[in-house]
């Protein structure tokens, strides 16, 4: 089976991070009761009329300068076709003239192979459909009693983003949808909560000969809900597909879902005819053209760099390992907060050490994202200036943090609160030193033998019996000298 | 009791008269002569009188009632009212109460204006003899034998046989224009654009116009000031400020020159009296000071068979929505598409069959170019043409209808000769023009004539100028009743 | 290259319209004969000429995001021919849509 290869190209449903729909005032949400967000345009009521949102065209450039396409006049059309959670019976999508042509997303490398460049061919506006509950039966929609539709998410807007069919391995699309999703979030275009549903992923995958130029005949793979189920799909598909041609057979040009509970892609029931959408100008809508002033605008308030890059600079800047540097930048907002506090003071290296440590494992235990939990502004100067005047150590300057990302205090009021301040002074550490000497009469005897490693034992004690408060290195100097005899 | 709107609104504003007797009695003629005329398809009495008692109360605390104050109006069945029935003529809709007001109806009644009813029409506003209705034929107030014209029949009728002063109905392909004409009174058409389709239910969205029928000029022109403006819930409202017309209306004729278009003025379809009459107009216009000149607009030999490509491709997009989902007629099936196409053979007529049909043809894969794409670059060359001629004339005229008022049923088995009623009208359309229809005269059989009169984009005050200018010579129709 | 009835019950398969046999028939009559007279626009040479979709040359219209007013629901699903737990019901679906 090595001798073959997958050839895959990805469509990514993005929905856009605007407070509303695409083409009415009703709220874009997640999780409101049914038919609450809903209004005679979202509704497709009769008489009611379209009218774009400028957010969303705003969101749909910033994602397109980003990533190099070209943008220019957008035409909205129709697309027919019916289905129950459609309410006007067709969809309102950009066809021949999207907003954005072209453009392309650098995947960095997964392994020595090197980074791989996955071209767009487009991303386009358009608007999500309504939500179907299918009733009785197991649920699925085939043996269903009945359905229940909740317009909702109809009107939602959404960026379709397609890709060429640059993409050779699930791990590589893998790699590909985290990346893009990243980017999205980066720029704010999108929340891109797979489990919401707010970034959707079809794939289309064929496979031929390795070193073939030729394409096999593609199959459609839908249902993908999550970044692993994208690679598990994709990977069963291609072997399911290598697996036919290898035995003589011949691949079906169709589209399968992916079934999560068994692992494996189902065709779906072959239709009677092939769908014809019918595609015309909505004449219910104006073209967009946007001007270079308007696009110039909206480039130069997004990030200036993409996470790759982001990271690429930090890991220059403060000396941390790729890795670490990576997981600030794809953190949403994370390394914009730690330049601001760098900015304002803070040490580089030691700011970018906690954002990679105590904030990500914070965000990971937690759940929580960055924006959720992002302190005070001047938080790592603060806590840097404990640090340097040895109010605190590094271990509890990790401690303070992480009670800074829990209650959003400023670090001095939990260091006075919590009387956290290390103590420096020789004469009250000194007392302490006797102590504990007085009482391991056993481990100094084994000192004065000559093992002189012990010490580190009584240094222990001392920093134990003052909550780890005590200054370190003026500990161990007193338990040098209360040892000499 | 003044019959005009204008008429009404001062003696209302002034206290004269109240708006309650002003509607009552509106109800009141509908109530004893409409069933022999089926204008309208449901009156609102409790409602409109209600609404009249406001416009009265803020008279007599001084409060400003608008323009339109205490003016009875019927709303063509197309217009959604929050809380009132609206079918567009079609039984896919029996009994639907919309949630929210088109935006027409909310500018008129904010004028003071009260909606009597809801006017009957040709299903979804297609047609042109309002046969198409799935509730009743309308019968024409001057010769019940015949028909009103459509698509916007019952609003026609409703004026010409003095129910209400004035009306409104909507216009793809000359469906105010044209049974105005055969019902003798005056019916406008809008630049495109200009009167917020917001709540008209769509028929072909590039093509639909909402505008004012009534017994003259002056009163359509008050409507038209009420109606006309931008508005942010329609994205092809054009947001230029509008020029008021009512101002404009006694120019008169005197210095404009008329262009008379030679292939909407003859040809085999044209009966001799409404050429008659359309050339006495003219006459009568240059004794006034006009000057008239033959134009032409060559690529209107192509208009009606692009309309019938654009119109319906339009209109079998816009009534999909029409499932039997979310709202009106369902017809029970075992599954949803069984359901959707039993919903829609049961709720549509013929005419909405056909040209859904038509619609969807012309769209499918492999037809597009040779046909909507190929209309489209019609419908280009009809605005040059249309740009050439004004380099020419002021203002273009024609008769609006190549015959007067044809017989009930005459016309219901062969689409093709229904649809050449509309081939004046249409060329407005598919430029986008503003355009209206007033009475030039009676034929032999008693039976009215329209005059066409067609203006560049946005040239309503010109329109209105040279419509009244004509007025002024011709006179206008007394109602019916 | 008259449209023929298959044509028709194709196309009717399209606009989710059941049609009988006697509508099929007259159908297929009249959107030829409509189809004819259509068909004189193909013959049009229009090389060079662009198509107008808007009678108005209109760009850029666009709306403040700006949350307005939603529709209250039960009146709404009042409208619907049948309703479920705040849900607009319809019968199974055979088709997975696309
Ligand atoms: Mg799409
Ligand atoms: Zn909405």
């Amino acid at each position: 089976m090595s001798g073959y290869e997958a050839v895959i190209g990805l469509e990514v449903h993005v929905e856009l991070a605007t407070a509303t729909k695409m083409f009415c005032s009703c709220p874009n949400e997640f999780g409101a009761p049914p038919n609450t967000n809903i209004c005679p345009v979202c509704l497709g009521l009769p008489g009611a009329l379209p009218v774009t949102n400028a957010a969303a065209v705003e969101l749909a450039i910033r994602f397109g300068t980003a990533v190099g396409s070209t943008i220019g006049r957008a035409i909205f059309h129709r697309k027919n076709y019916f289905y129950p959670d459609m309410p006007k019976d067709f969809q309102i999508s950009q066809y021949d003239e999207p907003i954005c042509v072209a453009g392309a997303v650098v995947v960095p490398a997964l392994d020595e192979a090197g980074p791989t460049t996955v071209r767009l061919v487009r991303a386009h506006l358009e608007e999500d459909t309504g939500k179907s509950v299918h009733v009785g039966g197991t649920g699925r929609i085939h043996d269903a009693d009945h359905t229940l539709v909740d317009y909702n998410r109809s009107g939602v807007p959404l960026l379709e983003i397609v890709t060429e069919p640059d993409i050779r391995s699930a791990e590589q699309a893998r790699a590909f949808v985290n990346e893009l999703r990243a980017i999205l979030a980066l720029l704010g275009v999108s929340d891109v909560k797979m489990e919401e549903g707010s970034l959707r992923v079809d794939a289309n995958i064929s496979v031929r000969p390795a070193g073939s130029t030729t394409f096999g005949t593609k199959v459609e793979v839908k249902n993908m809900n999550s970044v692993r189920s994208v690679a598990h799909a994709l990977e069963f598909e291609r072997a399911r597909q290598i697996e036919l041609v290898t035995a003589g057979g011949a691949v079906e040009q169709e589209t399968r879902h992916w079934d999560e509970a068994d692992a494996r892609t189902h065709g779906m029931r072959s239709k009677e005819e092939a769908m014809d959408y019918r595609y015309f100008p909505e004449p219910d809508l104006v073209p967009i053209a946007p001007d270079r002033e308007w696009v110039e605008r909206i480039r130069a308030a997004a990030p200036a760099q993409l996470p790759a890059e982001r990271a690429a600079a930090i890991a220059a800047a403060a000396g941390l390992p790729a890795n670490l540097a990576a997981a600030v930048a794809y953190t949403p907002g994370l390394a914009d907060w730690v330049d601001a506090e760098v900015g304002a003071g803070a040490d580089v290296t030691q700011a970018y050490v906690w954002a990679s440590q105590e904030v990500l494992a914070h965000l990971n235990e937690t759940g929580k994202t960055w924006v959720d939990v992002a302190p005070p502004p001047g938080t790592f100067v603060e806590l840097g200036e404990l640090v340097g005047d040895a109010t605190l150590s590094k271990k509890l300057a990790r401690e303070v943090l992480a009670d800074v990302l829990v209650s959003r205090r400023r670090p001095r009021d939990i260091v006075a609160e919590r009387g956290l301040e290390q103590i420096s002074d020789d004469a009250e550490l000194a007392a302490i030193v006797a102590e504990v000497v007085a009482a391991n009469p056993d481990t100094v005897e084994r000192y004065r033998a000559g093992n002189e490693k012990v010490a580190g034992f009584l240094v222990g004690q001392v920093m134990k019996s003052t909550a780890g408060k005590a200054n370190p290195g003026v500990v161990q100097a007193l338990v040098r000298s209360a040892l000499e005899p | 009791m003044p019959a005009t709107a204008r008429g009404i609104a001062s003696a209302v504003r002034s206290g004269d008269v109240s708006a309650v007797d002003v509607v009552a009695a509106a109800l009141r003629r509908v109530e004893a002569g409409d069933a022999a005329i089926g204008s309208f398809l449901r009156t609102y009495a409790d409602t409109a009188l209600e609404r009249a008692g406001r416009v009265d109360a803020a008279v007599a605390e001084g409060r400003d009632p608008g323009p339109l104050a205490g003016v009875p109006v019927g709303l063509k069945d197309v217009l959604t009212t929050e809380g009132i029935e609206t079918t567009c003529g079609s039984r896919i809709l029996e009994g639907w109460q919309p949630p929210y007001d088109a935006t027409v109806v909310q500018r008129l009644r904010d004028a003071g204006a009260v909606d009597v009813g809801k006017t009957n029409c040709d299903e979804f506003a297609m047609g042109s003899s309002n046969e198409n209705s799935a509730y009743r034929p309308v019968a024409n107030p001057h010769d019940r034998s015949r028909v009103p014209g459509g698509s916007s029949g019952g609003s026609a009728a409703a004026v010409a046989a003095g129910f209400v002063p004035v009306a409104l109905g909507s216009d793809t392909g000359g469906s105010i224009r044209q049974p105005a004409s055969l019902c003798g009174t005056v019916g406008m058409k809008p630049t495109y654009g200009r009167v917020s389709r917001y709540g008209l239910v769509a028929f072909a969205s590039s093509l639909d116009q909402i505008g004012p029928f009534a017994l003259d000029v002056a009163d359509a022109a008050l409507v038209y000031d009420v109606i006309a403006g931008h508005d942010p819930m329609d994205a092809t409202s054009i947001p230029h400020p509008v020029e008021p017309v009512t101002g404009g209306l006694d120019r008169g004729l005197d210095g404009l020159t008329l262009g008379v278009v030679e292939e909407l003025s003859s040809g085999a379809g044209f009966e001799a009296e409404v050429l008659d009459r359309f050339r006495a107009a003219l006459a009568e216009a240059e004794r006034a000071g006009a000057r008239v000149v033959d134009v032409s607009l060559p690529s209107t030999a192509y208009a009606l068979s692009a309309y019938y490509l654009i119109a319906p491709a339009e209109c079998s997009s816009n009534l999909a929505r029409f499932d039997g989902v979310r709202y009106g007629l369902r017809v029970g099936a075992d599954d949803v598409e069984a359901m959707n196409r039993a919903t829609r053979a049961a709720g549509f007529g013929p005419e909405v069959k056909r040209r859904v049909m038509l619609g969807t043809y012309a769209l499918s894969a492999g037809y597009y170019d040779a046909y909507y794409g190929q209309a489209q670059r019609v419908r280009t060359l009809v605005i040059d043409d249309f740009a050439a001629a004004y380099e020419r004339a002021d203002v273009l005229v024609s008769p609006t209808s190549p015959t007067v008022a044809f017989a009930l049923g005459e016309r219901t088995q062969d689409p093709i000769a229904m649809y050449l009623s509309d081939v004046c009208t249409i060329p407005s359309n598919l430029a986008g023009h503003p355009a209206i229809s007033i009475w030039c005269g009676d034929g032999a059989a008693g039976l009215p004539v329209g005059l066409h009169l067609m203006a560049p984009a946005l040239a309503e005050p010109l329109l209105f100028q040279a419509a009244a200018g004509f007025e002024a010579v011709l006179g206008t129709k007394a109602a019916a009743v | 290259m008259r449209i023929t009835r298959e044509d028709v019950v194709h196309v009717a398969r399209l606009a989710r319209l059941d049609l009988d046999d006697d509508e099929l028939e007259t159908f297929t009559g009249q959107l030829g004969d409509i189809l004819d007279h259509a068909a004189r626009v193909e013959a049009l040479d229009t090389s060079g000429v662009e198509p107008t979709a808007h009678p108005v040359p209109l760009a850029n219209v666009l709306r403040p995001d700006e949350r307005g007013r939603c529709l209250d629901r039960d009146g709404v699903l009042a409208q619907a021919p049948e309703a479920e737990n705040g849900y607009f019901r319809v019968p199974r679906i055979m088709d997975a849509g696309s």
